[in-house]
């Protein structure tokens, strides 16, 4: 494995939470590695299997949902079916022969900023441990990657 | 009328307006934003200062039912409560406002500079100015005192200059008589002028400056454009040293003998913020008497200083700061907490300034009858605490008193609430409605996208390269125009915005700035004024989430705020214009908790006519009110709860359901509908707003400092219940021992409980006039009498209550030794170990809430780490939840007293009447839609939607889905097998386009 390697990771966050405390990580002027992007969605139920498949097929390292703590969703239990999705994603990667790390969900509430920038850490991390995506690499050797 | 627009005018004037009156807000200076406006940052979230502003003063300056009176000045006021005849005096701008478009040509030409009293003196501006780039109202005006034509009759330069003639200098003043129904001062407050009795030789030495000029050089917008430097030679500083209560606490002639309460707090973010600032490892030093940070989450905010930034705490007393040969730096002597003469030098100081209120408040306070105290601040009760002895005449912000912002938004929603109730009769008849613009259709039309880029001062300009992104942004498909701007939130940008929409034919907008938490309603607002529908736009957040977060990899953060771009830009080109649902609101209330703050917020919502279900937990209403005895100014509590608990009770509009729990919430802001339980019977009441007042608890320490086991060891509030009720246990006390900070300010409970100093001050005053032989030790970490209260301080001081501070590092000990209760510690001063026996010892324990209440789970509201429930902003929303139609106030939020428990439910009531009285309102237009063609009717929709929203069509038997109960959440989109839904605004397409640009 490279040392050099940059990850690059997506991260779905749930408007009212996990957004809101990646706000609230900046108002604290915490840091954390610029590898992350947020993509904000409305509540993590609308993320759907397809959206973080095609995040990996798109050559992205790293594919995360983060939403409300259990219990707490705003729209009761969004994050709840958006977790059963994440290990439905994991199931596919493993029969793909892709590491099922590359996906995962975290919970955090409004007022957890350190909570994210911890998370953001976290998971720089770990993508880092596991390597490039494949299907990024795959791509640049021009091998036919059959879409999904 | 709302006299002063400063942060708490503008709250009340918003307030005010949006629940149905016809609101003028006059403001003596050129623009409204008041001390807020000139500040860096806020505390304790370290937030802009300006950014959360700016979007209030817009919304100000934008609102059609408030008319701004700027340069003007209230003269008298006559009538009565309901019906006051106001006279103003409007001075003249020598700018017409309708004509002038704010270039700035006037400016950069005119020859006269003046010290720029927003900058604190410490920059210059010219005699024709607009005083900051977001001010509002955007219009230049000319300072008569300065300006050579007005005042010598030569020049005229900026009449030449100006395209559009609007420099008039034959303007004369004017004068405006209004007729109004309620008046709402809130002058605001002034910091104290260290020049006046040459305090350490301010004004002498150009390196010692007061706090407010501090926040100015740190600004952005500042002098020295946000480089920490010190003003002599302009170079940074190695040291800073903050002292403490210049001009508070302070008894002798010329200064303030109150706490201004706000001080410690500032300075120590000032401290964080310098420390930022510095590239050199900046030592800094707090030079203070008692460290006061008692408001919501300060006590943290202090611990970090401490632990993390090593901002170094000296207790002590400082005597002089010697200007230090050639060097530009400060000696500053000082005794230190153990009584030892001490010096260190430092190349910069800071004076910590106290407010007080402006002579043109103490003069208008006058000039219409408002009873003042002996600090000229406005008189009111602690159970009325925004009405001045004048009915009709309300008060908030700092006219009342010394407080923060947070406090002076909560007044100013209390004084709209007050004055509302007393106006609800008239409500909705003098107000104008919006015109609704007509929008352009620009369905199926190529997209043309708009690129803003904010460089947010320096936030995000300090570390992204703002020119670097807006190139990049250029490149990108479907985009026809960017830019960058100063601060893209200014009504300036936001006109310009405008303007280029209909000048380019924008019909796609993407804003690259701070949160659209914040600020995406602003921005939205602009498309329509536009006359493009509001959801063709995109916010990327690179500030909050990429300069803040990324400061140490600039290149990366660049990087990342390019490919941010890239990814709104590509979903802009896919969002389609939405049409908003309307919403019912149920005109019922429901407030939660029947202590003071419940009570009160029922009250006033029933006297602004919204019928309210009052639900409390015990059999009884009164709360922890029923054991307390007096407030910290002496007036009786018990009294005026009896009084309150059958003034709600004999109210028709307000239903008390007592002895009654919570089971189940349903339904959402505008249709709640909440499952009651009373001695097993359960009943569903629908109501369209919810007050949560749910209160907090003294915490009863068992089993520490021997309490629970000996009878003579009591907490604060069984001390209170006992004087309420003259308990003769009291008689035989001869010695009483207080002990402060039980459980609170540990690391279990790692925050102030606000209320206790001045409760225990007040219960050994009392026992001391009951029996003026009894010895009252107060034992104390910090003492935090706040604002006024420090008058009572000083008081039980001179009336022989002794007050000694313990070391906490070193602990207190309570034993039982053959029967005498023995209170060991080590004193601070003396730095030896004491010991006294009390027959009294009474322990200010913390005010505590469970932390899994489910009231939280019901209302999709959020606790904090200590149980206190989670505002929508701490600043500039305090009373509001992030949840629609939900608003709290009381202990639940936070530790207070009455006074301002009192004053929150108030705010509250009128925070929920903003919703009440508008009757119905428009409620997001991302909504999921099926594609009938698409539907398998396998009515997986409408098993997950948690609003039950979606329902099959008897004409088709395919799905639907109800606008209105459509929270749009997107579940239903994700769980669809056949893709036949679609949530607007996050559709597939939408989503996949940005992640391939990810």
């Amino acid at each position: 494995m490279t040392t050099d390697f940059e990850p690059e990771i997506l991260m779905f966050c749930c408007r009212y939470c996990a957004y809101a405390a990646a706000d609230l990580a900046g108002s604290m002027r915490l840091t954390y590695p610029a590898n992350i992007k947020i993509l904000q969605v409305p509540c993590t139920g609308r993320v759907d299997i397809i959206h973080l498949l095609k995040t990996l097929e798109s050559g992205v390292d790293g594919v995360f949902v983060a939403g409300c703590l259990k219990g707490e969703c705003h729209f009761l239990q969004g994050n709840l079916r958006a977790e059963k999705r994440v290990l439905a994603v994991k199931q596919i990667l493993c029969a793909i022969g892709m590491d099922p790390e590359r996906v995962g969900m975290y919970n955090l509430s409004s007022a957890m900023g350190p909570r994210f920038a911890e998370i953001a850490d976290e998971i720089v991390k770990k993508i880092s441990d596991l390597g490039p995506n494949l299907i990024k690499s795959a791509a640049h050797k021009n091998v036919t990657v059959h879409r999904i | 009328m709302v006299v002063g627009g400063g942060v708490a005018g503008i709250q009340a004037s918003l307030d005010l307006a949006d629940s149905g009156y016809k609101v003028f807000l006059v403001e003596k200076s050129a623009s409204i934003g008041g001390v807020m406006a000139r500040l860096d940052k806020t505390f304790p979230t370290n937030d802009c200062s300006m950014c959360i502003l700016s979007p209030k003063l817009v919304e100000v300056g934008r609102h059609i039912n408030i008319e701004l009176l700027t340069l003007s000045d209230v003269n008298t006021i006559s009538g009565e409560e309901g019906n006051f005849e106001v006279s103003i005096t409007r001075h003249p701008r020598y700018v017409d406002m309708d004509k002038c478009i704010a270039c700035g040509l006037c400016a950069e030409k005119c020859p006269t500079s003046v010290p720029d009293s927003y900058d604190g003196n410490l920059a210059s501006r010219k005699a024709i100015y607009v005083q900051y780039a977001q001010a509002v109202p955007l219009k230049y005006a000319i300072d008569p005192e300065s300006c050579i034509k007005l005042t010598k009759g030569k020049c005229g330069i900026c009449r030449k200059k100006c395209p559009t003639g609007a420099v008039d200098y034959e303007d004369t003043r004017k004068d405006i008589f209004l007729n109004v129904g309620a008046v709402v001062i809130s002058q605001g407050a002034e910091t104290f002028d260290p020049a006046v009795h040459d305090t350490f030789g301010y004004k002498k030495y150009p390196n010692i400056v007061t706090s407010l000029e501090f926040e100015r050089i740190l600004s952005a917008s500042g002098p020295y454009g946000g480089h920490l430097v010190r003003p002599s030679d302009e170079k940074e500083p190695e040291k800073i040293a903050w002292l403490q209560c210049i001009g508070s606490r302070d008894a002798h002639i010329g200064a303030r003998g109150y706490c201004s309460g706000v001080c410690c707090t500032y300075a120590i973010k000032e401290a964080m913020l310098a420390k930022e600032h510095s590239k050199s490892g900046l030592d800094t030093a707090i030079f203070y008497i008692d460290i006061r940070t008692n408001g919501k989450d300060f006590e943290k905010y202090y611990n970090r200083a401490k632990e993390e930034a090593g901002i170094r705490f000296i207790k002590s007393k400082v005597t002089e700061a010697l200007p230090v040969d050639g060097t530009g730096g400060h000696l500053i002597r000082y005794i230190n907490e153990s009584g030892k003469r001490c010096e260190e030098e430092f190349d910069m100081v800071v004076l910590s300034v106290g407010l007080g209120v402006t002579n043109q408040g103490a003069d208008l306070g006058q000039r219409l009858g408002v009873d003042l105290n002996h600090y000229n601040f406005a008189e009111t009760s602690s159970f009325s605490p925004v009405e001045s002895s004048v009915a009709g005449i309300y008060v908030c912000g700092a006219f009342q008193g010394p407080k923060d912002i947070p406090s002076s938004v909560i007044d100013s929603s209390a004084a709209a609430g007050v004055a509302g109730s007393r106006l609800s009769g008239s409500r909705w008849r003098l107000t104008k409605t919006k015109e609704v613009k007509k929008e352009k259709n620009v369905a199926g039309d190529r997209p043309r996208i708009g690129v803003f880029v904010c460089c947010c001062g320096t936030n995000i300009a300090g570390v992204v390269d703002v020119t670097a992104v807006v190139a990049s942004a250029e490149q990108l498909p479907n985009v026809v125009y960017a830019e960058q701007n100063m601060f893209s939130c200014a009504q300036g940008t936001q006109d310009k915005i405008a303007e280029l929409i209909r000048e380019k034919d924008l019909n796609r907008i993407v804003v690259a700035a701070c949160s659209p938490k914040t600020h995406e309603p602003l921005f939205q607002e602009t498309l329509q004024s536009a006359g493009i529908n509001k959801y063709l736009f995109e916010m990327v957040n690179i500030r909050n989430q990429c300069s803040w977060v990324h400061k140490q990899a600039p290149e990366e953060a660049t990087q990342k705020a390019m490919d941010l771009v890239k990814m709104s830009v590509a979903k802009a080109a896919r969002v389609q214009p939405l049409k908003e649902p309307i919403l019912q609101i149920n005109q019922r209330a429901m407030v939660i908790g029947g202590g003071i703050a419940g009570m009160i917020a029922a009250d006033n919502l029933a006297q602004q006519g919204y019928a309210v279900d009052l639900v409390e937990r015990q059999a009884r209403l009164g709360g922890n009110a029923l054991s307390l005895y007096k407030t910290w100014k002496g007036e009786d509590i018990a009294g005026f709860v009896k009084q309150m608990v059958e003034k709600v009770e004999k109210n028709p509009g307000i239903t008390v359901h007592a002895g009654s729990t919570i089971k189940k919430v349903d339904g959402f802001v505008g249709a709640f509908g909440t499952t009651l339980e009373k001695e097993g019977c359960r009943e569903v009441l629908d109501h369209g707003v919810t007050i949560i007042a749910s209160g907090a608890s003294e915490l009863k320490p068992e089993g520490q400092y021997l309490y629970g086991t000996d009878d003579r060891v009591i907490t604060g509030l069984e001390l209170q219940a006992r004087l309420a009720r003259r308990d003769e246990s009291l008689d035989n006390v001869e010695t009483a021992v207080f002990i402060q900070c039980v459980g609170s300010r540990i690391p279990e409970r790692p925050y102030c409980s606000k209320l206790c100093c001045a409760q225990s001050i007040r219960s050994a005053l009392e026992l001391k006039e009951n029996k003026p032989e009894t010895e009252v030790f107060i034992v104390y970490r910090d003492m935090r009498p706040y604002g006024l209260r420090e008058d009572l301080y000083r008081e039980a001081r001179q009336k022989g209550i002794r007050f000694l501070r313990y070391n906490f590092d070193k602990g207190l000990d309570v034993t039982n030794e053959k029967g005498c209760l023995k209170v060991s510690f080590t004193d601070f001063v003396l730095r030896r170990k004491m010991v006294l026996s009390p027959d009294m010892l009474v322990l200010a324990a913390a005010i505590v809430r469970e932390k899994n209440d489910p009231l939280a789970g019901f209302f999709k509201v959020t606790q904090n780490d200590d149980g206190f429930y989670v505002e929508a902003h701490l600043k500039l929303r305090p009373v509001d939840f992030a949840t629609d139609g939900v608003f709290l106030c009381g202990l639940a939020h936070g530790p207070k007293p009455v006074d301002e428990s009192i004053a929150q439910a108030q705010a509250a009531a009128a925070r929920a009447v903003t919703l009440l009285s508008a009757g119905s309102i428009p409620v997001s237009g991302t909504v999921a839609q099926v594609n009938p063609r698409l539907c398998s009717s396998c009515g997986v929709c409408v098993s997950v939607c948690p609003y039950s929203a979606p329902r099959f069509s008897e004409k088709t038997d395919k799905a639907e889905i109800e606008s209105a109960l459509c929270k749009g959440c997107g579940l239903c989109a994700a769980s669809c097998r056949s893709g036949a839904i679609a949530l607007k605004g996050f559709d597939d397409q939408q989503i996949t386009s940005m992640i391939m640009c990810a």
